[in-house]
């Protein structure tokens, strides 16, 4: 049996550990934010925190999760989430909207460890999030917007 | 894609229909007025595109599929407009396949999403809808005051009385649909509006934000089951023989069944249904496959390219213009097959229940999803039900003739005799590899000067059809596919000796539009050959455009803007260099001023984009904005580094770590500036995408010892 806490709340698995994590939480949990995009943490759509960091979570096989703690879109909270998703909405990032869920647990995660990145910290944090709608230039000035906004009210 | 009919044509049609059956628009509050009405009213005349509730709620009925391109909030904004309603109170709602209200009125019978014309065609007909709800508003409440409907006035969803008393639309909802329908109500000037051009905000802002938004594969249905599918490995090859004996072992797999597109595995979770299909083993017959390699079929090209075409348009005497010409400058350029890509693999859910099937899909070609679902379940039409949903791009890709993903679902639901619901999921390798490129194109150029004049012009291009073969090679007029050639054939350029020619060539590849289409490779050839006759002549690129271009204004606009904008002819540094291209697609003009920066050692980026356009009258200039930057990203990662090849038929990149869409650190700074414009607004879904490769590459010529003829350029540049 694998033990972890998903989005604040103990979890038991008790299937294959070699299922990733994105299968698990989609088909089973019902949780749905996190999409697939190539299976091969190629492409970011999957993107969840496991203690903090950003993984691509249909790379994560189950048995990597145990005692870990793991936060799906569904699950973020907080004053840099709520930030990243502002300013997602403020500069309208999104168009077709499929890797957003992704890109936003990935920003999230790069404004947790830095809060003033610039233009080069953003690519290299970001790189690993595709977003074949190239909506990138919004995603560098949100990411922006919701460290300025994070800056003021610190 | 394109046009199936001429559009005056279609328009003409469309006022005809129009005043016939007064659009589909009324007033329909949702739960009340609908069934307070039913059995007294033909309620197929009801909440065809508008509907206010009592709640104060409008909601707009979209014909068209959201892919990410932005229609429901542009299609919102016109009824809101002429609604003058107040932009918090609007909702939308996808609608259900129904050629009959909710054709394209560009394409006929036929209710899709393409060709950048959601917009263009939805323009009258939802103002009219907006108008005329507004009116029977009007109507309801001057009924209520007993005063003159002339004397009322509109204003952010309500009507204000001429002694300043208001009244909610949702308060006058029920009322309101009791009253007739104008059939030609007033539309409003374009100085009058308060909405359209301004910046309103995505309506799918915020669940897209937050993973609330829904696709199709979130899509949970009662005893459903997970399916994957194994195309055969080569188009055109067939399952010769299966043993499923291992795969029925795995837990969680429930069936294995065969269809005439594959091999299915149904599971209770997508996971299992996945180690399902690794355990399938089965041997396929390739006696019909495709099977020639990339190198196979440039050779066949090349040898088209060598005899003289069907001409499609031809202007002066082109051959004793190049027979008498001082010289001669000639060029042949190369385009890769290319893959869509959405960030959604294709998917489909599907159920057949109570002699019912329902379908839940990001359906672009309802009308054709739905006649090739109900053959094949046997379902009468009107008992096939399209529930849309978000799709997670496209790029064209969803419209292919043949409903190719719907199809594995519904051919995966009747071999299973439809005893549970399929979710059908292709894996990112089934997308890439089962079909639906950019056509491969050839195009071989050559003109001829005097006088340091450019005198003649000839484009010969070898292409596949998108159409031939299809449900839809009616399109084709003529002996050849003339989209092979869309955007060369239309060279506005005044040149008074021309040819163009092309030539099909056939293959088993399946071949699709791909956002902008035959735009996406002629543009580039036809502008980056541009920029070498100006070279030749030592002209400026953008003087000399603007000099042939005289007698296109909207062409002569954008590119004026663009090159203004970006401070073309400014001095750069040494290692950096600026070009330029303008194209018209889809009723729309682009003009893109492109920076490069040239490392010594090859390496290159791309700095800086301006963008202008002019798309008629700008809806939403910031959806506009967002898909120029897109067509942008998406063109450019396209130049630099994407391609699918073929060894022995049989595709060889199956994910992207060998396909490779643009990332982040490539994506150059975009401006974009929108042409003041009063003129019917046209689609900016494509028309961002050609101008950027021919603008990049007339950029790095500065730098190389040959203009960029071969696609995808790569990371390194040969140095001149």
């Amino acid at each position: 049996m694998i033990e972890f806490t998903l989005n604040g709340k103990a979890v038991k698995y008790e299937g294959d550990g070699k299922r990733p994590l994105l299968w698990y939480v989609r088909d089973e949990l019902n949780l749905t934010g996190s999409k697939y995009g190539c299976g091969i943490a190629q492409c970011g759509a999957c993107t969840m925190h496991l203690n903090g960091a950003p993984v691509r979570s249909c790379s994560v096989p189950m048995s990597a999760v145990a005692g870990g703690k793991v936060t799906t879109i569904e699950g973020l909270d907080g004053k840099t989430a709520e930030a990243v998703q502002q300013a997602w909405q403020s500069l309208d990032v999104v168009q077709c909207g499929y890797c957003q869920s992704g890109q936003v647990m990935s920003a999230v995660a790069l404004l947790a460890n830095n809060q003033a990145p610039n233009d080069a910290d953003i690519d290299q944090a970001m790189e690993g999030n595709l977003c074949r709608c190239a909506t990138y230039q919004r995603i560098r000035g949100a990411i922006h917007q919701a460290a300025d906004n994070l800056a003021r009210e610190a | 894609m394109n046009k199936p009919t001429d559009i005056s044509l279609s328009r003409r049609r469309f006022l005809k229909v129009t005043a016939i059956s007064g659009v589909g628009f009324a007033i329909g509050p949702v739960g009340f007025s609908l069934a307070a009405r039913q059995g007294q009213t033909d309620t197929s005349k009801l909440g065809h595109f508008v509907r206010v509730a009592k709640d104060n709620s409008i909601t707009v009925v979209i014909k068209h599929l959201d892919m990410g391109q932005g229609v429901t909030t542009g299609l919102t904004a016109i009824v809101a407009e002429e609604m003058n309603a107040d932009w918090a109170q609007m909702r939308w709602e996808f609608a259900p396949a129904d050629a009959e209200r909710y054709n394209n009125l560009f394409f006929g019978k036929l209710q899709g999403t393409g060709g950048s014309t959601s917009i263009a065609n939805s323009w009258t007909q939802l103002r009219q809808a907006g108008a005329a709800a507004k009116s029977m508003l009007v109507a309801a409440a001057a009924i209520a005051w007993e005063v003159n409907a002339g004397d009322l006035k509109t204003e952010k969803g309500r009507v204000v009385h001429p002694d300043g008393r208001t009244v909610s639309y949702g308060e006058l909802a029920e009322a309101a649909a009791g009253q007739p329908v104008p059939q030609e109500p007033a539309l409003k000037a374009p100085e009058e509006f308060t909405l359209i051009g301004t910046n309103l905000p995505r309506l799918d802002s915020q669940e897209k934000s937050n993973g609330q938004a829904l696709y199709t594969a979130d899509i949970r249905r009662p005893g459903m089951l997970h399916a994957v599918i194994m195309h055969p490995p080569g188009f055109g090859a067939k399952v010769a023989s299966l043993d499923d004996s291992a795969a029925l072992k795995v837990p969680g797999v429930k069936e294995v069944v065969t269809t005439p597109r594959g091999v299915a595995v149904l599971a209770t979770s997508h996971w299992d249904a996945l180690q399902g299909r690794k355990a399938v083993k089965a041997e396929w017959d390739y006696s019909k496959a495709e099977k020639r390699g990339s190198e196979q079929l440039w050779q066949e090209y090349r040898q088209l390219a060598g005899k003289p075409g069907h001409g499609v348009r031809t202007e002066g005497d082109p051959d004793s213009a190049m027979g008498r010409a001082a010289s001669k400058i000639s060029l042949e350029f190369e385009f890769p097959l290319l893959a869509h890509a959405a960030m959604e693999p294709m998917n489909c859910v599907v159920e057949l229940k109570n002699g019912e099937c329902h379908l839940w899909t990001g359906s672009q070609f309802p009308t054709v999803d739905k006649q090739v679902v109900a053959e094949i379940t046997g379902t009468p039409q009107e008992k096939v039900f399209i529930h849309t949903q978000f799709a997670g791009g496209s790029f064209g890709r969803r419209t292919t003739p043949v409903s190719d993903y719907v199809r594995d679902a519904a051919l995966i639901v009747k071999a299973i005799a439809g005893r549970a619901p399929v979710s059908l999921q292709w894996s990112r390798e089934d997308d890439m590899r089962a079909g639906y490129y950019r056509p491969m194109a050839l195009h071989r150029f050559e003109a001829g000067v005097d006088n340091n004049q450019l005198l003649v012009w000839q484009q010969r291009v070898v292409s596949q059809s998108i159409l031939r073969g299809t449900l839809f090679e009616a399109m084709i007029q003529g002996p050849v596919d003339t989209s092979i050639v869309e955007g060369g054939s239309t060279l506005p350029y005044a040149i008074n000796n021309l040819k163009v020619e092309a030539h099909e060539h056939s293959s088993g590849i399946p071949v699709l539009w791909w956002r902008s289409v035959g735009h996406s490779h002629n543009a580039f050839a036809t502008e980056v050959f541009f920029d070498e006759v100006a070279r030749t002549l030592g002209r400026d690129p953008v003087e000399m455009r603007l000099d042939l271009l005289k007698s296109h204004p909207r062409h002569t606009g954008v590119l004026k803007l663009a090159a203004d904008k970006a401070g073309w002819g400014q001095k750069l540094a040494d290692n950096q260099a600026q070009g330029v291209a303008v194209h018209e697609s889809f009723g729309s003009f682009v003009a893109q001023v492109a920076q490069v920066t040239v490392n010594q050692d090859g390496s290159y980026q791309v700095d800086k984009i301006v963008c202008a356009v002019d798309c008629g009258v700008a809806v939403t200039p910031d959806v506009i904005r967002a898909q120029m930057e897109g067509g942008i990203g998406m063109g450019l990662g396209a130049i630099l580094q994407e391609a699918i090849s073929l060894k022995e038929g049989r595709v060889e990149q199956s994910n992207f770590d060998a396909y490779m869409p643009l990332r982040i650190s490539k994506m150059p700074k975009i401006e974009v500036h929108i042409v003041p414009s009063s003129e019917a607004p046209s689609g900016v879904g494509e028309p961002g995408l050609p101008p950027v490769g021919p603008a990049v590459a007339n950029a790095l010529r500065r730098f190389l010892k040959q203009p960029v003829t071969r696609l995808p350029i790569g990371d390194k540049l040969d140095l001149a």
